[in-house]
């Protein structure tokens, strides 16, 4: 239950609007969730502090509150995602960075192993001072990149320019998924002073295809058939990735019906390959001509059959 | 998801766009280049927030922001190396985890 603002901020119920303020930067200091990064009710305890700030700080707000109209949660808003929440992003964090380990004496060279390559300067580059020289490692760069699903799917490569003008050709390694990055070493700013040059970051997004989704490994294409396919069965071309393939629609498919084609989808990271996921859907013919309908009228007399049996009753 | 400038500022309350391309100027947050505009991630939006958040909340001057950020990055890589030299030694065998405790509490 929300607590009284008065006492989150811990100010007196007639304190002035300028040591609600005082009071209230000073919690959010002290909580912030980005400046304690490991402790998790840190979050909860600046949003109390900010709702009942949102409340205090505003003074028709406070108003409201003191004269009930009001109860302590105010407005409530959803919790924000905080900056720290990043902090473990696949594919690394563009911005995190480590001064390295070189005050750990001996250490010093066992850290730099194992962590010397992940160590990295993020936007702001570091300065290393070096006798008179100053090295200092390239700044890295950040681009964004859009490609078509089947590129995603099947690999390509593409060349693109980066901000310095730079011309660039990028891998792209087959499977890669929508909102993957890829690192280039090296790619990035050049270094001052004899330092190494920074990375580049390529984020990739991919462009939905008209036809074909993606469920994990697998590939999912709805497949519309005829009714006359639906009941009899049939054999036909159906689109894959990689061209087309011919498949059996078994008699008395239903609609709804998820057939699969094994390896058929996107290389896994295992190195094998998802399957594609062919979901059948019954269209019937533009126009239900009297032939037909005199059929359906006939054949329903004597074989009545109930699709919803099992749905129970209610909802 | 990927944000547009107009997209970052009405995601962010106290934000305009004045505000995120001097952030961006001074290098605060980073966007990635496209081939037509730059484009933000879901983190270069929770990174505008926490400089909202400095700058609105709690009061920090322009200078200090720069100084904070470096600091909560240090944190940030530190903390993503502990965790994977702590999950590295969670997978070792008993006796070496114990001799670990050991050392440790020896020093403390």
């Amino acid at each position: 239950m929300a607590q009284n603002p008065y006492e989150i901020l811990g100010v007196a119920r007639d304190a002035s609007q300028d040591e609600i303020r005082k009071a209230y930067r000073k919690l959010a200091k002290a909580n912030h969730p980005d400046l304690n990064p490991g402790d998790a009710a840190a979050t909860e305890r600046f949003s109390e502090i900010a709702s009942a700030y949102d409340i205090l700080g505003d003074t028709e707000k406070r108003g409201r509150f003191d004269r009930g109209e009001i109860d302590a949660t105010g407005a409530e808003r959803p919790d924000p995602r905080y900056y720290r929440e990043y902090a473990d992003a696949p594919g690394g964090h563009p911005y995190a960075s480590s001064a390295g380990y070189e005050d750990m004496g001996d250490m010093s060279d066992f850290f730099s192993e194992i962590f010397g390559a992940r160590a990295r300067a993020g936007g702001h580059p570091g300065g290393q001072q070096d006798g008179q020289t100053i090295r200092m490692r390239g700044q890295d760069v950040r681009y964004h990149l859009e490609i078509d699903f089947l590129e995603a799917v099947t690999g390509a490569t593409r060349r693109v320019t980066m901000p310095d003008g730079k011309a660039l050709d990028i891998a792209i390694p087959e499977g890669l998924r929508d909102g993957q990055t890829i690192r280039l070493k090296g790619q990035g700013g050049p270094g001052y002073g004899g330092g190494p040059a920074g990375d580049a970051f390529v984020e990739v997004s991919v462009r939905p295809h008209p036809r074909f989704t993606r469920e994990g490994d697998d590939i999912v294409l709805v497949l519309p058939i005829a009714l006359d396919e639906a009941v009899l069965g049939a054999k036909v071309e159906v689109p894959t990735t990689t061209g087309r393939v011919s498949m059996t629609i078994p008699k008395g498919a239903s609609g709804g019906q998820t057939l699969r084609l094994r390896g058929k989808g996107v290389k896994t990271r295992g190195g094998g390959h998802g399957d594609q996921l062919v979901r059948l859907q019954v269209k019937m013919p533009e126009t239900i001509d009297d032939e037909l309908a005199a059929f359906m009228e006939t054949w329903r007399e004597s074989h009545r059959y109930d699709p919803r049996k099992g749905m129970g009753e209610g909802r | 998801m990927r944000y547009t400038e107009d997209q970052v500022v009405a995601e962010v309350r106290t934000l305009t766009v004045e505000r995120l391309r001097a952030w961006v100027a001074e290098g605060w947050i980073v966007p990635a280049t496209g081939e037509t505009a730059i484009s933000f991630t879901e983190i270069d939006v929770a990174r505008v927030r926490l400089v909202c958040d400095l700058a609105d909340e709690m009061a920090v001057g322009d200078e200090a922001i720069p100084v904070i950020l470096s600091l909560i990055d240090q944190v940030h890589g530190l903390r993503g190396e502990l965790k994977r030299l702590v999950s590295a030694i969670e997978r070792q065998p008993e006796p070496v985890r114990a001799s670990i405790r050991q050392e440790i509490a020896a020093r403390d």
